[in-house]
């Protein structure tokens, strides 16, 4: 079987809706920063087959997927600082369970 | 890269300098506020490398990724000023909650570097990349102070809401690379025309997500009152207006830039977009008790408005009204969120109930509170009545009337909940009499937005003039 562009966007979009799906079903902080991290590779999916088969001999999206790499673990890191933080004062990580304030 | 180059960019040089400058400070010395002085007077110098950059020719520099043109410097200014104000009521607010205070003004003047480069990015690298800069220390700056439960959970909140709506932009930002092979903005505007309709749609929806999110526009807007409650209130003021005023930067330039409307027209999404935002904003305002919260769902009205600049893009009256807006905005929110902040200092309270007899307790600061309630709701003269004459009279130049309409009307409902304060402070008894405290760095920051609210409603004419020429030089 012949792979191409199309494949990887198949793959990418499957990628991204199961990540938003994680993102909006689970309740537990640090799944739903998995599910984020599923979103963003999505992206990178896309940018690195884009680049391959559409502008060949440019490194944009390549660049741009590494920029992506690197955001997704600073952002990894933030949030899970975060997410420890609000741990120590309320001792929970489930999102239902952190709703001290609401409107 | 031509040398000559980083001529350009010193003002941003200069501020990272900065903070990494005050990192240092903060190392060697026990007085904290030491530290705060030193980022308000970085702060106010990096306005002269800016304004040697006002009169120069528009260009793209650092191979075509960044933008040296008027709007960029607008935007420059802009945040300098909002940062240099937070930074000095932050002084006042902070000492006693937090052990990190040093830190705290070194992460505010990183955003400023972040909101800077995200307003002047042409290219979608590092466009995502100074969104993302600018979220990673807003995140932390909402949950600074670690032991108190609703800043935790108002960074957990921010934190999940935005990281979800960045990876959906950057999902948007890969699909747009896809359509055109480039990431340079301009080269994606000359070859996005022979994208397919369908897939750009989708790559413009996805990329909405994520500017909403940071402009708080109706339905990305959930996040916003919980974040400005929880989070410390220099932080909520600061996230209300400079890292919307980036994010509204960052959205026109890429509307303007790459999508043309007679492609795809996105200004009937935009406008009754804008309308929600102006309506749900403002009704949900109207039962807040919590002066933050209240504030909050204001700022999400506000964004409706400032819509409507976006929409309104033909003609003088709107882009040009979105800048004064944008400008005039800053002064009042900060200076409403200062008051807040003061109160919330001496009384421990954010409840608008316990303004009561403010008149008497603190005459300046409440009589600079009414002007600021008086200048959101859109009463001259004020700098938000000249923002709102103008993006209204941008709706009605582009033939969005019923927008302008809705508006007017808008503002009228405000006036309500804006002038619940005024009547709190002036009418309802003191519970007690003893004047409050107001400390010297906060009535100065309290001082220059007051003045800044009226001179720009009183002679607008200066502001006007530079956020013509800003607009002019948008499109390159």
């Amino acid at each position: 079987m012949h792979v191409g562009l199309t494949h990887y966007l198949v793959v990418s979009t499957i990628l991204f809706c199961i990540g938003l799906y994680g993102v909006l079903t689970r309740r537990n902080a640090v799944a739903i920063l998995m599910g984020i991290e599923l979103m963003l590779n999505a992206s990178n999916i896309n940018l690195v087959a884009f680049n391959r088969y559409l502008a060949p001999g440019a490194v944009g999206g390549q660049t741009f997927a590494l920029v992506i790499i690197t955001l997704a673990a600073c952002e990894a890191a933030v949030g899970l600082a975060l997410v420890m933080a609000a741990y120590r004062s309320l001792e929970t990580i489930h999102v239902d369970e952190i709703n001290v304030m609401k409107w | 890269m031509n040398p000559a180059d980083l001529w350009s960019i010193v003002p941003e040089l200069w501020l990272t300098g900065l903070a990494i400058f005050l990192l240092l400070v903060d190392l060697f010395t026990a007085r904290k506020t030491v530290v705060g002085v030193v980022a308000v007077i970085g702060l106010l110098l990096s306005i002269i490398p800016t304004g040697v950059l006002l009169g120069q020719d528009p260009r793209t520099i650092l191979a075509g990724t960044y933008a040296v043109d008027g709007f960029a410097v607008f935007f420059k200014i802009l945040t300098v000023i909002a940062t240099a104000l937070v930074t000095l009521a932050a002084m006042d607010w902070l000492p006693g909650r937090t052990q990190y205070e040093g830190e705290f003004y070194a992460l505010l003047v990183f955003t400023a570097v972040a909101l800077i480069l995200m307003a002047a990015s042409t290219d979608i690298i590092l466009l995502a990349l100074s969104v993302e800069f600018v979220s990673l220390t807003s995140y932390v700056l909402a949950g600074y102070l670690k032991g108190n439960v609703k800043s935790n959970e108002a960074g957990v909140k921010y934190f999940l809401f935005g990281a979800t709506a960045s990876a959906v932009m950057l999902f948007g930002f890969s699909i747009l690379y896809g359509l055109t092979g480039t990431t340079n903005l301009y080269e994606i505007a000359r070859r996005v025309s022979d994208a397919p309709l369908q897939a750009l749609s989708l790559s413009v929806a996805l990329m909405l997500t994520g500017f909403g999110f940071k402009i708080s526009m109706v339905p990305f807007h959930q996040w916003t009152p919980d974040v400005y409650e929880g989070a410390p209130t220099p932080v909520a003021a600061y996230l209300s207006v400079a890292s919307k005023a980036a994010g509204f930067a960052a959205l026109v330039r890429l509307l303007m830039v790459v999508v043309d409307p007679r492609q795809l027209n996105w200004v009937p999404l935009l406008a009754i977009l804008a309308a929600v935002s102006m309506t749900l904003g403002n009704l949900l305002a109207l039962p807040q008790r919590n002066i933050k919260r209240m504030l909050a769902y204001s700022s999400i009205s506000h964004a409706g408005f400032l819509l409507i600049g976006v929409v309104a893009f033909r003609g003088d009256f709107g882009t040009p009204g979105l800048l004064i807006y944008l400008l005039g905005y800053t002064f009042t929110q900060l200076g409403a969120f200062f008051v807040a902040a003061l109160i919330g200092r001496q009384l421990g309270t954010d409840d608008i109930p316990d303004y009561a007899g403010l008149s008497r307790r603190a005459p300046v600061s409440a009589l600079l509170m009414a002007v600021f309630m008086l200048s959101l709701t859109g009463l001259p003269p004020t700098s938000v009545f000249v923002g709102k004459f103008y993006v209204l009279a941008g709706a009605i130049d582009n033939g969005l009337l019923w927008l302008a309409i809705v508006g007017v009307v808008n503002s009228i409902i405000s006036l309500y909940y804006y002038a619940g304060v005024i009547r709190a402070m002036y009418i309802m008894p003191a519970p007690s009499t003893v004047p409050l405290e107001e400390p010297a760095a906060l009535q100065v920051a309290l001082g220059i937005a007051g003045l800044g609210t009226l001179i720009i409603g009183l002679y607008p004419q200066p502001i006007i003039d530079l956020a013509r020429s800003a607009v002019l030089l948008l499109r390159i």
